[in-house]
């Protein structure tokens, strides 16, 4: 049994990229499905096994690699082969698995929960937290913290300051942010970088550098 | 809404490390398996496609998904 799997694994890994895409398009389609549903299987129960409860392995297994093997049908078009295929399509796999894994995780959380309690509220008086810190570091250090708090509250739209809460403070996916702000990965990480060069340019129209308000809050 | 100091420290980390030619997710996506197979290669990697490396240390789902990546095909060849 063990020498039929090298042999076919053998078999399998032999397929150029082209031997691939032909078979998957022509006659030979069924043999190279099971084929590659074997690749994909092997390599998502490798990347899942420690994740996922045992008793549910081999189904979720089983599952993604049906739902990665019609991804990748419905896009073989767009391999540009700068990889070998095998390495494209479980790129594809695993997307299409931590995806449904990070959903299932974090299903019961809206974005309303993540921000924690003592993120908000008003400030405790800095001085009573950091009592070393001399009277004009917090000074200054207090009057970065109100520019920084202006600018966020002014200068970024809704969404922006939703997202950004979500992922740096309450550390959710952003594929799960995504799907709660009805958008998708690609476009909420653009959304964070425009958010994020806004900043950076408020504060500079301030006379200041991120550098220098992380100085002041007692990090270089 | 007031945050306190330590998130807007968060924020403000985030902030000095913006650059303005970060790739997005889609673009690292797929240049992902090329840049896996690089570093499988065993060349240096250092300067090698810098920008999916640099979204890759910026991003945690992007990172994830490469992390696991590399070690499966590590482990398949």
């Amino acid at each position: 049994m063990l020498q039929l799997h090298e042999k076919r694994d053998k078999s399998m890994n032999q397929r150029t990229n082209q031997q691939w895409l032909s078979d998957l398009r022509g006659p030979q389609q069924d043999q190279a499905l099971t084929d590659l549903r074997a690749v994909l299987g092997r390599g998502l129960y490798f990347a899942l096994v420690n994740r996922v409860p045992a008793n549910k392995l081999e189904a979720l297994v089983d599952d993604f690699a049906q739902d990665a093997l019609l991804k990748i049908l419905d896009n073989l078009e767009t391999f540009r082969g700068e990889s070998r295929f095998t390495t494209w399509a479980q790129k594809i796999a695993v997307r299409v698995a931590f995806t449904e894994l990070r959903r299932q995780r974090w299903k019961d959380i809206s974005l309303q929960d993540l921000l924690p309690q003592d993120a908000q509220g008003d400030f405790t008086p800095a001085i009573l937290a950091d009592p070393d810190q001399d009277p004009e570091g917090q000074v200054v250090k207090n009057a970065m913290i109100a520019i920084t708090q202006r600018l966020i509250m002014e200068e970024l739209t809704d969404r922006q300051r939703q997202a950004m809460l979500a992922i740096i403070v309450g550390g959710m996916p952003m594929e799960e942010v995504a799907r709660r702000m009805n958008t998708n990965r690609n476009a909420l990480y653009k959304l964070m970088h425009d958010a994020r060069q806004r900043l950076k340019s408020s504060l500079a129209a301030e006379g200041l550098t991120p550098e220098e308000v992380l100085a002041s809050f007692g990090e270089g | 809404m007031n945050l306190n100091s330590e998130v807007l420290k968060k924020i403000v980390q985030k902030v000095a490390d913006t650059r303005p030619d970060e790739i997005g997710c889609g673009d690292c996506f797929e240049q992902l398996d090329r840049f896996a197979e690089l570093v499988l290669s065993g060349k240096p990697v250092r300067d090698a496609m810098p920008l999916v490396q640099d979204h890759l240390k910026r991003c945690k789902d992007c990172r994830e998904e490469f992390e696991v990546l590399l070690s499966l095909l590590m482990s398949m060849n």
